[in-house]
């Protein structure tokens, strides 16, 4: 146990003190920083004035409804009514003088239709923005020519009662789904994230002791399987650290700004009120998911004899995890498929898929039971195998990385 | 502390690489490896070492299997050379000491001993990466004995040193044996084997075709070697009956008899022959008894 503590602690200690630890730590909390404050930063960037945009009324009697309504629809926009030829209007848009230019008129029914000019026409928002404003015109004045009354008018406009209720009542309704959408979107990033990265740092990290050879010293001073777990379990702490720093740096940024915050981006993910169930959730199966790779990651990289082939060996294992990442995401629109419910029993794809099938539906809790069963059974059966394996691959040198090397390390470590 | 290796078998699939070994190291013995490229001397470590299963046989020290739970008592230097190259010398031994079960501040002290032995006091602060191969290589052999162990084995231990650094380290071998640590070592070099050990063992092939007493070993090997110098001509004694060998030198040659006996007829043919300037009977050396054992196909 003591050795343990001494490879684990040692492989935390210099992976913290690393150059590019620290550098990757500062970058994710700037970028962590930057999120939050993204409003403030959209605001300064559109923030030089509104949008002056040119109006010309050729029937004389539209503009002051449209002008109105559409200034009181977009306080970014400043309607000018343009006092003078089209030409010179259109002129005037080239130079910049105004972002566009519209052209109203009415057609033969006595219907309102326009023509928007600007220098170029990339910038769809505007347009169609406008185009909804005339067409809002045109309903009301071809409702008030047919001599419908403004009240009736006004009763069609407002929006359709249409309420979405589960007949099952454990099932959760619409408004807790897409809380618990928000949630396993970012579980299921940051578990891809991590298994990406930190499984590979645990790979180069077997390699690197290989090919410098320190390896033979390491493994006759303590057993090849403590010391893959001790690497594991470091490496993991050094995620923790890095995921820790973000944490702490997001709750600080959440409590000076909670008021912008919330109601925002973050009810739009959810974290408002989610059951706590879902957390605990997250917690095991984000571990269970990273031991399961880890060890992998550890096997593989025990297999290879130079860093630079580590990424090799890598691509197997970013395969399974990006399968289990894309299920997991084409099931958040549909988590009730026989796709998903099966591969939420399958080992490497179960702490994604699972973790979004709980969130989403309402999973029995002997299902997940089972699947955290599987899972386990999983990561001890791979931790045998892995550590078999890991026991000859340490001192198997050569230049091949495949797959046949994990026979011959199996071979290395048996009695013949 | 006996380190008895009883009957000991390594197959990888159908090769054999250590063929029915059977040895035993007395404590406080210097016991040498000799063997040619993949004779089973590093595969013989690594099972002593518990590193690889053997196939048959059993391994004890002091009457039990070597485990983890002896290796603080235990010190490798292993062939492949290994250090992590961006960690300080101080941070690197420190961290080896630690899994030998020594704590930091005893780990550092008896470093900066061994540093200051080895005349390199300066390099406590150094990354691997930056000294010279050689330099290395004291760092790495400070690094399997620095928690005084009382088995150490060293694989190669001088290949590729200058013989400054050589006769260093031969030191410190002998001093450690002095305090009691039995030593294993392996080498390509007959001298060194002669020099240091009492005992030792020829493996061809994974087997041992010479084992025993450096001194019994010499004498049963019956033959001897007879130098002389003379100002006639001896080639005439290339087929003189009881020469096994002949190889002509500058002022004469140098001969292997069969025994000592025949070096008396040797002498009474040559007596009136003219001046003889030297004539002399020597124990084989060591590297004479392995080409014959090994094969002259062996450097």
């Amino acid at each position: 146990m003591n050795k343990f503590w001494t490879i684990l602690s040692h492989t935390y200690l210099t992976k913290i003190k690393a150059k590019s630890f620290i550098i990757s730590t500062v970058i994710a909390i700037i970028f962590v920083v930057g999120l939050a404050n993204l409003q403030s930063i959209i605001d300064l960037f559109s923030g030089d004035g509104k949008d002056e945009v040119a109006i010309i009324d050729e029937s004389g009697g539209l503009i002051d409804g449209f002008v109105e309504n559409a200034e009181q629809a977009n306080d970014e926009i400043d309607m000018v009514v343009y006092e003078g030829t089209e030409e010179e209007a259109k002129t005037a848009v080239q130079e910049d003088e105004f972002k566009a230019l519209i052209v109203l008129s009415l057609d033969d029914t006595g219907l309102p239709e326009g023509t928007y000019y600007a220098n170029t026409i990339s910038e769809t928002g505007m347009q169609s923005f406008f185009e909804q404003q005339l067409q809002q015109l045109k309903i009301i004045m071809a409702s008030q020519q047919s001599g419908m009354d403004p009240a009736t008018l006004m009763e069609i406009n407002s929006p359709v009662s249409f309420e979405v209720v589960p007949l099952d009542e454990a099932a959760k309704t619409s408004e807790e789904l897409n809380q618990a959408r928000g949630i396993v979107y970012i579980m299921l990033f940051v578990l891809y994230i991590a298994v990406m990265s930190y499984g590979q740092m645990i790979m180069t990290d077997v390699a690197n002791e290989k090919s410098s050879r320190v390896m033979e010293i390491l493994v006759s001073s303590a057993p090849a399987i403590t010391h893959m777990f001790a690497k594991i379990i470091g490496i993991a702490l050094v995620g923790l650290t890095q995921v820790g720093a973000l944490v702490l740096v997001g709750y600080f940024l959440i409590q000076s700004k909670q008021d912008e915050l919330m109601g925002g981006i973050f009810e739009y993910l959810g974290f408002q009120d989610v059951s706590i169930s879902i957390y605990i959730y997250a917690i095991v199966f984000f571990l269970l998911g990273y031991l399961l790779y880890a060890t992998l990651a550890a096997t593989l990289g025990s297999l290879v004899s130079r860093v630079e082939d580590a990424g090799q060996m890598m691509i197997p294992m970013i395969f399974l995890i990006m399968i289990a990442f894309f299920i997991a995401m084409f099931g958040l629109n549909a988590p009730d498929t026989t796709l998903v419910t099966v591969t939420s029993y399958i080992p490497f794809f179960s702490p994604m898929i699972m973790f979004m099938r709980v969130g989403m539906l309402d999973v029995p809790v002997w299902e997940v039971a089972i699947s955290i069963g599987i899972l386990i059974a999983t990561i001890i059966l791979l931790a045998a195998i892995g550590a078999r394996i890991y026991k000859g691959g340490v001192l198997m040198y050569g230049r091949s990385s495949s797959f046949k090397d994990i026979k011959k390390a199996l071979a290395l470590s048996k009695k013949e | 502390m006996t380190l008895v290796i009883n009957q000991v078998t390594k197959k990888f699939g159908t090769h054999t690489a250590v063929d029915r070994l059977s040895l035993e190291i007395p404590e406080q013995e210097m016991f040498g490896f000799l063997g040619g490229n993949g004779a089973g001397k590093t595969t013989t470590f690594r099972m002593i070492l518990g590193l690889i299963d053997m196939t048959e046989g059993e391994i004890t020290w002091d009457g039990k299997k070597i485990d983890y739970k002896k290796s603080h008592l235990i010190g490798y230097l292993p062939e492949e050379r290994g250090l992590y190259p961006k960690l300080t010398v101080k941070d690197q031994i420190i961290y080896l000491g630690k899994l030998r079960g020594m704590n930091k501040n005893d780990a550092l002290s008896e470093l900066e001993k061994w540093l200051e032995r080895f005349k390199v006091p300066d390099y406590l602060n150094k990354k691997v990466e930056e000294l010279s191969k050689g330099n290395q290589q004291k760092i790495q052999f400070i690094s399997a004995v620095i928690h005084k162990p009382k088995l150490l084995i060293l694989d190669e231990p001088f290949s590729g040193l200058d013989p400054v650094n050589v006769e260093m380290l031969k030191e410190a071998v002998l001093d450690l044996k002095q305090q009691g640590t039995s030593i294993v070592f392996s080498s390509h070099q007959m001298q060194h084997v002669e020099e240091l050990c009492e005992h030792l063992c020829i493996l061809q092939k994974g087997k041992p075709v010479v084992q025993g007493a450096l001194r019994d070993i010499k004498r049963s090997f019956g033959k001897k070697n007879l130098i002389i110098h003379s100002e006639f001509p001896l080639d005439f004694l290339e087929s003189f009956p009881g020469v096994v060998k002949y190889k002509a030198l500058a002022q004469g040659c140098e001969l292997q008899i069969e025994n000592e006996e025949i070096s008396q007829n040797i002498l009474a043919e040559i007596q009136g022959k003219g001046f003889l300037r030297k004539f002399e009977l020597e124990e084989p050396s060591l590297n004479d008894i392995f080409i014959e054992k090994v094969g002259a196909s062996y450097e």
